[in-house]
């Protein structure tokens, strides 16, 4: 076990937790848009940070989604730091999504009253990757990645093509945190519209052929929603039991 | 060539090349980085050959292309042995001259010496020029000297040496102990104790039983070259301290990260690699003693961000090239998540040195916590723009202008932007700082891998800023937010002060976001993206507050905050500037004085660079 002091409380955890799942286990809110308990955590949005202090140093900002526990740590959750540093990458995520309702409420939890800078073109993707990395991770696919660098990143199919590695499980929609997901431009096969496509009939497209499997949604969204995974083990990769 | 198959084999053969070479026989040394070459060296190197066989001397001349010496601003550079006779500046059509009068008869072309900017005098000889004279040149020394593509002059310099008595009498502990004893630290920037490293990566190796090294060449800041300098210049030195380092961490597999964009550093690499493969001094049974050790190189597709450790390994492994979270550094978990010690050219190139003379002896170089020497890259508003090695601990001021030979027209010094875009501006208030790792923090600015850009009194510091921001922003890789849309909220705020639409309450923003970016940010990229701006309004906040408050640009850099007109005293309607005014605004008849319409003017400055009466003004 680790020993480590969260917010002025001792607390003991796990070997190999990270502070976000030592936090979350202990009923300490933190706030995030790239985790996911069924993935392997990013370090992107940099919501999640902490002021992490060993052996009588200087404090440091640290993600706590990634950081991991270690013996002695310090840790302030709620530090004048913490928030400022919080309210400011809220305030950066609004600039670039500042009409989307999840972004807007998020801005409003960590204390945002004002965006002082917007990007020209609005976008709801905030690249917290989660689609990309349930691609890969869970699906076992990777229809999808992002490209470009810098804020002409973006979340695509290698050529910007649609796909004919997606598998039209959904999952990439389920998993967005903010509606910002256009299933239609990744998958590649035409007939499938968001709305009627097998993914909302519960089923799925395996490969080239209709290979049509009742209930794969909902396995998926049982997936994303189950409890936070045991240090160590590697996310669950649905893809792996069926024939690719 | 044979395979040497022993350390004994290794060292006959080192003997009879070393007592072979000979600088007092004639030769002609032509700079051939990539530098000179820009300037038209490689034309005149054959230039050289081809005159020199049809002039049928009485003593036959060499004429051997080198590596960098690193006096860039004078290129193409010729350096005539045995008397060491310094050309500069050597255009095609001085080659019969210097055939016919310098290597015939013995004459000296003044016009090709370099002129000394205070004195007025021609210096003759190479080791009398300023630029070198105060240089301490170690990692430097054998550019300009050996043909990079010859194993053989290397290895005659004393090359290899150092891994022969690594391999011989050393254990892989006592060559960290000593790497450590010397001092040395990473000299990409962050300055971390090599010995120490390279002690976490042993450590890690031998509980996994496997691991790599990686040599960081993807130098990527703006006006940097001393990465490329010592990789196109000096290969061997850099494979050699590889292996020793490979040696020291129990490692068997290394690779060179290169930026694409560097030709001709892959090219002397890669031909060095054969080399020193066909010599068996990489490969398997290295000299006969039982260490294998083979070395890639692995190219760079043009990402600034590559650099940075994390994502250099993923880059290497195929993936993007995005930084990942430390923990785990990459002595734990790096290539394939095996441990992985990663340095820089500089640091590797310096192993050899330090084996050799000792660790005493490169601790005695430096301050007490910087040791040896640094290279910096000399470049902006400075009269000897190039490569220079120095010991750690020079002032800045001897090294812009003792080294460097000050700013250029007479202007006076402003700034010295050091460490490249993560780095920080110093003023004119701290030219005496002690160039190392520890004085440079405290005042915001770091070493760096080494990018020094030097501002006149005509460089604006929020235009300077901007400029740096500018490149940190496109090179974000924009995996997390303060990096992606810090830098782009910091750039526009930037642009819009330059733009004359500057706001009370800018610089405060400016801070507040520099703060956050530089706390949150991912990796060493976004952390330190900041510096310019931090540092700018540091020293020159008035320059800040007079685009805002006054909307004037002190340095009349910035388009939206300055005028151009004419004087009506100076014109004297000669029409030149009318002619080249691009966009029309400029009218007037011959011998009356013309006027600047400023709605039609670009402000490209075109008409203030043409005048010869100084009648244009800025305002």
């Amino acid at each position: 076990m680790i020993h480590l002091t969260i917010d002025n409380k001792p607390i003991e955890v796990a070997e190999g937790r990270t502070l976000l799942e030592a936090c979350r286990e202990h009923g300490i809110h933190i706030p995030t848009l790239c985790y996911h308990p069924a993935l392997e955590p990013y370090g992107g949005c940099r919501l999640c940070v902490v002021e992490v202090s060993m052996g009588g140093r200087k404090p440091r900002l640290v993600a706590s989604c990634v950081y991991p526990c270690e013996e002695g740590a310090v840790v302030q959750t709620q530090s004048e730091t913490v928030v400022r540093s919080r309210r400011i990458t809220a305030e950066l995520i609004l600039a670039g999504s500042y009409h989307t309702p999840e972004i807007l409420a998020l801005g409003e939890e960590l204390g945002v009253k004002e965006v002082r800078f917007k990007l020209d073109e609005e976008n709801a993707c905030v690249l917290c990757g989660l689609c990309v990395r349930a691609c890969n991770e869970i699906v076992g696919v990777s229809a999808i990645s992002v490209i470009q660098r810098g804020i002409a990143k973006k979340v695509a199919t290698p050529f910007e093509v649609k796909s004919s590695r997606c598998i039209g499980c959904g999952t990439c929609v389920l998993i967005c945190p903010t509606v910002a997901f256009r299933f239609e431009s990744v998958a590649g096969f035409q007939y499938v519209s968001p709305k009627e496509s097998a993914y909302h009939l519960g089923y799925y497209r395996l490969g080239g052929e209709l290979d049509l499997r009742p209930n794969f949604v909902q396995d998926i969204a049982g997936l994303l929603s189950h409890e936070p995974r045991a240090a160590g083990e590697p996310g669950k990769q649905v893809g792996d039991s069926y024939d690719r | 060539m044979t395979q040497l198959q022993s350390i004994a084999e290794f060292q006959s053969w080192q003997q009879a090349l070393a007592a072979a070479w000979d600088e007092t026989r004639p030769c002609l040394r032509v700079c051939d980085g990539t530098g000179c070459r820009a300037l038209g060296s490689q034309k005149v190197l054959a230039a050289l050959r081809d005159e020199i066989r049809q002039a049928q001397l009485d003593t036959p001349i060499e004429v051997v292309g080198t590596g960098c010496p690193g006096f860039c601003e004078c290129g193409p550079l010729i350096t005539i042995y045995p008397q060491r006779i310094s050309y500069q500046k050597v255009r095609l059509q001085d080659v019969p001259e210097i055939v016919a009068q310098t290597l015939s008869k013995g004459k000296i072309l003044d016009r090709l010496l370099y002129t000394d900017p205070l004195s007025g005098e021609h210096i003759k000889l190479e080791p009398e020029l300023p630029f070198y004279q105060r240089q301490k040149r170690l990692v430097l020394d054998f550019n300009g000297r050996i043909d990079p593509t010859k194993i053989e002059d290397y290895i005659a310099l004393g090359g290899y040496t150092a891994l022969a008595k690594v391999l011989g009498s050393m254990t892989p502990e006592q060559v960290i102990a000593e790497v450590k004893a010397a001092g040395l630290r990473g000299r990409g920037g962050a300055g971390f104790p090599t010995g120490a490293k390279w002690q976490l990566c042993r450590d890690n190796v031998l509980k996994v039983g496997q691991g790599y090294i990686v040599c960081n060449a993807d130098e990527g800041d703006p006006g940097a070259f001393m990465d490329r300098s010592v990789v196109e210049g000096n290969p061997h030195s850099v494979i050699e301290g590889m292996l020793i380092g490979a040696y020291a961490m129990g490692v068997h597999q290394g690779f060179v990260y290169i930026r694409a964009e560097y030709p001709l550093a892959i090219e002397n690499l890669k031909i060095a690699i054969r080399q020193a493969e066909a010599a068996g001094l990489l490969g398997k049974d290295i000299l006969g003693s039982g260490f294998d050790f083979t070395l890639g190189v692995r190219l760079g597709a043009g990402a600034f961000v590559c650099g940075e450790e994390t994502a250099l390994m993923a880059s290497i492994e195929g993936r993007i090239g995005e930084p990942r979270p430390r923990p785990p550094y990459p002595a734990e978990a790096g290539l394939w998540g095996k441990p992985t010690n990663i340095n820089n050219v500089k640091s590797w190139a310096t192993i050899p040195i330090i084996i050799n003379k000792g660790a005493d002896w490169y601790a005695s170089i430096g301050t007490e916590k910087s040791k040896g020497t640094l290279i910096f890259s000399v470049v902006g508003k400075i009269n000897n723009t190039g490569l220079v090695e120095v010991p750690m601990g020079i002032s800045l001021r001897q090294l812009i202008f003792d080294i460097g030979g000050g700013i250029p027209k007479g202007k006076a010094f402003k700034a010295a932007q050091i460490g490249g875009p993560s780095g920080g501006c110093l003023p004119a208030e701290h030219l005496d700082v002690p160039m190392d790792y520890e004085s440079l923090t405290a005042l915001g600015a770091i070493v760096g891998s080494g990018g020094l850009v030097v501002a006149d009194e005509d460089t604006c510091m929020v235009d300077f800023a901007r400029y740096f921001m500018n490149f940190t922003q496109e090179e974000s890789c924009g995996k997390c937010v303060p990096c992606r849309i810090g830098t782009k909220a910091m750039l526009s705020t930037l642009e819009r002060i330059c733009a004359g639409k500057g706001q009370p309450g800018d610089v405060e923003y400016l801070l507040e976001l520099a703060q956050a970016v530089k706390n949150s940010s991912l990796c060493g990229l976004g952390q330190t993206a900041p510096n310019p701006v931090l540092t700018t309004i540091r020293y020159f906040r008035d320059e800040y507050d007079a685009h805002i408050f006054d909307k004037k640009c002190p340095a009349k850099v910035c388009k939206g905050l300055i005028t151009y007109s004419i004087n009506a005293e100076k014109c004297n309607g000669c029409m030149v500037c009318l002619r080249n005014c691009t966009s029309g605004a400029i009218s007037g008849a011959k011998r009356e004085v013309h006027v600047i319409d400023n709605n039609l003017c670009t402000r490209c400055g075109v008409c203030l660079n043409v005048c010869k009466f100084e009648a244009v003004e800025v305002n």
